[in-house]
C-alpha cells in the first residue's frame, strides 16, 4: 500500500526549526558539537608537513653546531632568490665551511621548499611559525644567520618523523664514514707494516 | 488655529507647486507623495482621522509607488532627462488656472455641507463604518465591483505575452 | 498594590517628569518625553538584538557568536557602532545627493512613526488614536517610498533591481499583512490598538487569557500575520532584497557608514514595530497569558512577548534557505492571500455564531471553525505544490 503524503505547505519547515533547535540546545550541553578554536588562546593540533619558511638547523646546544658548509646551492636553487649566503674567511683568507652571513627575506620567500630538497647536508629545513606580523615592511623580515638557527631538538619538537628519519640517514652515514676511515687506517697500517724500511 | 493652517497647507501647496514644475521626473513623482501627505495632514487637523490615514496608505503606499514605478519602467536606466518644456503661450496658461480657480471656488462656496452650522467633531472610525453600510451601501458595493473589474483586468493583461505564447512555467 | 506600582511604575515617573515643569509646556514636554523614551528605548533593543542575533545564529549553526569584545560578546553591538561611525561615507558621483541622503532619513522617520500607536504597557501607549491601526499601516507605507529613494538615488543598477524587488516584495505581502489584522479588528470591533489589547482582557475558565491566538481564526491569523511580517521588514528567508549573495546588498549597496547602519536600524525597528502590532493584535498585548501571573507588570510581559516573537525571527532566519524572487511572490498572492480572506471569512463566522446556541457549545464552534481551516489550508497546500512536480533533468 503506497503511503497517502500529506504534502503540506509548511511540513519541511518544521522539521527544519528542529533541526536548527536541537543544534541550539546541542550546542550548549554536547562539548563535540562546537568544535571552534579559541585561537589565540587555543591552537589547532600541529601537522607534520605543515610549513611556512626555512630555517637552520644545528647540532647540539650552540649556533656552533650549525650543519650549514656554505655551499650555496640554496642560494643559487631558490627561485626567487631570497637567500643571500657570505661564506666566512680566516685571517689567511682561506674559506671555513661555515656561513658568516645567512640571509633570508621571508617577503620574498614563497615556502617552495626548494632549498630543504637540494640541501646536501640536511642542514636547512622548513619551520612551522605563521605569527610572523610586523609592523616594518622591510628590516624585520628579513632575518639572519642568528633568527635562522634552531637547534635539533626543536626540529624534531616540529617536525618529529622527518627529523627522526634524517638523523638515523646522518647517523648511518657517519657510522659508514667511521667504518671507512677504521678501515683505510687499519689498511694503511697494515701496509705500513708490510713496508720494509 | 490659522497658523497652524499655514503650516500645514503651505508645505502642501509648494510640494504641488514642485511636482509640477521640476524638470526631473522622479523627483517630481516624489514631490508629489509629499504634497499627499500634507493633504492626509490636512485631513487628520480636520478632525478626519481616518481619512487622513486612508489617504496616506493609499496616496503614498500605492499611488505614488504607481507613479514611480510607472516612470522607472517606462525610463529604464538611462539617467532620466529632463522634460521638454511646452511651447504654450503663457495668458493661455494663467487662463486656464483662472478658470479651474473659479470654478472650485463657486463649487466650494455653494456647497450644502457649508451652510449647515458648524460643529467642533472628530470623526470617529465607526461613524464612516456605519454611514457606509447602511446609507452609503450602494455607491459602496458598486465601487467594489469596480475594484474586481479592475483586478481581473490587470491579471488578464498580465496574463497575455505580447505575441499571444502560452508562458513556460518555471519549476 | 506594590505590584500595581511597578505596573504603573513608567507612568507615573513620567507624570512626575512632566509635572515639574510650568503649565504651559507640559503637553509639549510629555510628547517629546514619549518619543525620546521611544526612540532611546528600541535603540536599546536594537544593540541588545543584534548581539542575540548573531550568538544566537551562530549556535544554531554550530558555532560561538561573537564572544571577544566583553565577557560573552556583550560589548560587541558597541564595536558595531564605533565601526559605522568611523566609517568613509561615500557617495557615488552619479548619485541624486538629495534624494541619496534622504533615503535612510525616511525609513527610519516613518518606522519609528509606528511606534507611537503601540501599547507597551497598561496606559502606556504614546498617543492612543481611534485609528490606530490604519496610523500604523499608513507609517508602514512611507518606508516603501523610502526603499525606492535609496534604490534609484544610487543610479546604478544593483539598487534598482533591489530596489524594485523590494517594493515588489513589501507591496504583495502587505495584503495578508492587512487582511489578517482586519479580522482581529471585526473581532474587537475597535480600531484602536488599545482598544484591541482589552477585548482580549478576561479569562477563559478563569485561567487562560482570552488571547486572539487561542482562537482557531486567530492562530492561523498570527501565523499569516508573522509570515507577512517576516517578508515586510526583509527578513530571511524572504531577504531577496537584501540577499548578499544575491544583489549584494540590494538597495543598499551604495550606502556605507552611518547611513547604512541607518537602514539597518530601520529594519530591526521595523521588525520591532510588527512583532510588537503582532503581538497585540493577536497575543493579548501586555495582558498575562495566565490568570496567576497578573502580579507581574504589563510592560514585561510587552518585552517578553516582543523577544520572543524576535527570537522565533532569529531562529527562522537560521533555518531556512531564502526564497527566490518569484517563490516569494507566488507565495503571497497563491497561498497567503487566499488563506487570509478565508481566515475573515471564518472570523465573521465565528462573530456571528457567538450568539447563537450550537450544540457543544464553544468546543464544537472551536473545532468546527479549527477544521474549516486546516481543510482550507490542506487545500491550498494541495494547489500550490501541484505545480511543483520534481525537477526532471534531461541531458540531452
Amino acid at each position: 500500500m503506497e503511503k497517502l503524503s500529506l504534502r503540506m505547505v509548511g511540513a519541511g519547515l518544521i522539521r527544519g526549526l528542529v533541526e536548527t533547535a536541537r543544534n541550539f540546545t546541542g550546542s550548549y550541553c554536547d562539548p563535540a558539537r562546537l568544535t571552534t578554536v579559541q585561537y589565540p588562546e587555543e591552537s589547532l593540533p600541529p601537522v607534520e608537513s605543515a610549513r611556512t619558511f626555512p630555517f637552520l638547523v644545528f647540532d647540539g646546544d650552540s649556533q656552533s653546531g650549525l650543519r650549514c658548509v656554505a655551499c650555496k646551492i640554496c642560494e643559487k636553487e631558490c627561485p626567487p632568490q631570497c637567500i643571500y649566503i657570505v661564506s666566512e674567511r680566516d685571517e689567511k683568507g682561506k674559506v671555513l665551511k661555515r656561513p658568516k652571513v645567512f640571509d633570508i627575506d621571508i617577503s620574498v620567500c614563497m615556502g617552495c621548499q626548494i632549498c630543504v630538497e637540494v640541501c646536501p647536508f640536511d642542514a636547512i629545513r622548513m619551520d612551522v611559525k605563521f605569527e610572523l606580523s610586523v609592523f616594518d615592511r622591510f628590516k624585520p623580515l628579513l632575518l639572519h644567520k642568528e633568527d635562522l638557527a634552531k637547534s635539533n631538538e626543536y626540529y624534531h619538537s616540529i617536525h618529529p618523523l622527518e627529523a627522526r628519519e634524517t638523523d638515523l640517514r646522518l647517523a648511518a652515514a657517519r657510522a659508514k664514514q667511521q667504518s671507512k676511515t677504521e678501515g683505510t687506517k687499519s689498511s694503511s697500517s697494515a701496509s705500513s707494516t708490510t713496508k720494509a724500511p | 488655529m490659522t497658523l497652524m493652517l499655514f503650516l500645514l497647507a503651505v508645505p502642501t501647496l509648494a510640494a504641488a507647486l514642485a511636482a509640477m514644475c521640476l524638470r526631473n521626473l522622479v523627483h517630481a513623482a516624489l514631490c508629489a507623495a509629499i504634497c499627499f501627505t500634507g493633504v492626509a495632514a490636512l485631513f487628520v487637523y480636520l478632525g478626519a482621522e481616518f481619512m487622513g490615514f486612508a489617504q496616506v496608505i493609499i496616496y503614498v503606499g500605492a499611488i505614488a509607488i504607481l507613479l514611480l514605478f510607472a516612470v522607472l519602467l517606462t525610463r529604464g536606466f538611462e539617467t532620466l532627462s529632463p522634460l521638454r518644456a511646452r511651447q504654450v503661450p503663457w495668458p493661455v496658461g494663467v487662463m486656464a488656472a483662472l478658470i479651474t480657480l473659479a470654478v472650485m471656488t463657486i463649487s466650494v462656496v455653494s456647497s450644502p455641507s457649508l451652510l449647515r452650522p458648524r460643529t467642533a467633531m472628530v470623526l470617529r472610525t465607526r461613524q464612516v463604518g456605519d454611514r457606509l453600510m447602511t446609507d452609503y451601501v450602494l455607491p459602496m458595493e458598486a465601487i467594489g465591483l469596480l475594484m474586481t473589474a479592475v483586478l481581473i483586468g490587470a491579471a488578464v493583461l498580465a496574463l497575455r505575452d505580447s505575441n499571444g505564447a502560452k508562458r513556460r512555467r518555471v519549476p | 498594590m506594590m505590584f500595581a506600582d511597578a505596573d504603573q511604575f513608567f507612568v507615573r515617573l513620567k507624570a512626575t517628569w512632566v509635572a515639574l515643569f510650568p503649565g504651559q509646556m507640559q503637553a509639549l514636554v510629555s510628547v517629546t518625553t514619549n518619543a525620546v523614551a521611544i526612540v532611546v528605548t528600541f535603540a536599546l533593543l536594537f544593540a541588545v538584538t543584534t548581539l542575540l542575533e548573531r550568538k544566537g545564529l551562530g549556535r544554531m549553526q554550530n558555532r560561538y557568536g561573537p564572544n571577544r569584545v566583553g565577557p560573552w560578546g556583550l560589548l560587541q553591538p558597541l564595536a558595531d557602532g564605533l565601526k559605522m561611525l568611523i566609517k568613509e561615507d561615500i557617495v557615488p558621483t552619479g548619485a541624486d545627493r538629495v534624494v541619496h541622503f534622504l533615503a535612510p532619513v525616511t525609513l527610519v522617520l516613518c518606522v519609528i512613526l509606528g511606534f507611537a500607536v503601540i501599547p507597551m504597557g497598561h496606559n502606556m501607549a504614546a498617543t492612543d488614536l481611534d485609528a490606530g491601526l490604519v496610523f500604523f499601516f499608513a507609517a508602514g507605507a512611507g518606508s516603501e517610498v523610502a526603499v525606492f529613494m535609496a534604490g534609484w538615488a544610487s543610479r546604478s543598477k544593483y539598487p534598482l533591481l533591489g530596489a524594485m524587488r523590494a517594493i515588489a516584495q513589501v507591496i504583495s505581502y502587505e495584503m495578508p499583512l492587512v487582511l489578517s489584522a482586519v479580522a482581529v479588528v471585526m473581532l474587537a470591533g475597535t480600531l484602536s490598538l488599545v482598544g484591541i489589547v482589552q477585548s482580549q482582557e478576561g479569562y477563559h475558565w478563569g485561567w487562560l487569557a482570552r488571547w486572539h491566538v487561542f482562537t482557531p481564526w486567530g492562530l492561523a491569523g498570527f501565523l499569516l500575520f508573522f509570515t507577512a511580517a517576516l517578508a515586510e521588514s526583509n527578513r530571511s528567508p524572504f531577504d531577496i532584497p537584501e540577499g548578499e549573495s544575491e544583489i549584494i546588498a540590494g538597495h543598499m549597496v551604495e550606502y556605507s557608514g552611518f547611513k547604512y547602519a541607518l537602514f539597518f536600524l530601520g529594519e530591526y525597528l521595523g521588525l520591532f514595530a510588527l512583532a510588537g502590532l503582532g503581538s497585540t493584535l493577536f497575543l493579548g498585548g501586555y495582558l498575562p497569558p495566565l490568570a496567576f501571573l497578573n502580579w507581574v507588570p504589563s510592560w514585561i510581559w510587552f518585552l517578553f512577548k516582543l523577544m520572543m516573537l524576535v527570537s522565533v525571527f532569529i531562529w527562522l532566519r537560521g533555518t531556512m534557505p531564502r526564497l527566490r524572487a518569484d517563490q516569494l511572490m507566488e507565495f503571497a498572492w497563491k497561498f497567503l492571500l487566499p488563506m487570509s480572506l478565508f481566515n475573515l471569512v471564518i472570523a465573521g463566522a465565528w462573530k456571528f455564531s457567538r450568539t447563537w446556541s450550537v450544540p457543544g457549545g464553544n468546543l464544537s464552534r472551536w473545532l468546527m471553525g479549527a477544521a474549516l481551516l486546516a481543510l482550507a489550508y490542506l487545500a491550498l497546500s494541495r494547489l500550490f505544490q501541484a505545480r511543483h512536480k520534481p525537477r526532471v533533468y534531461r541531458y540531452v
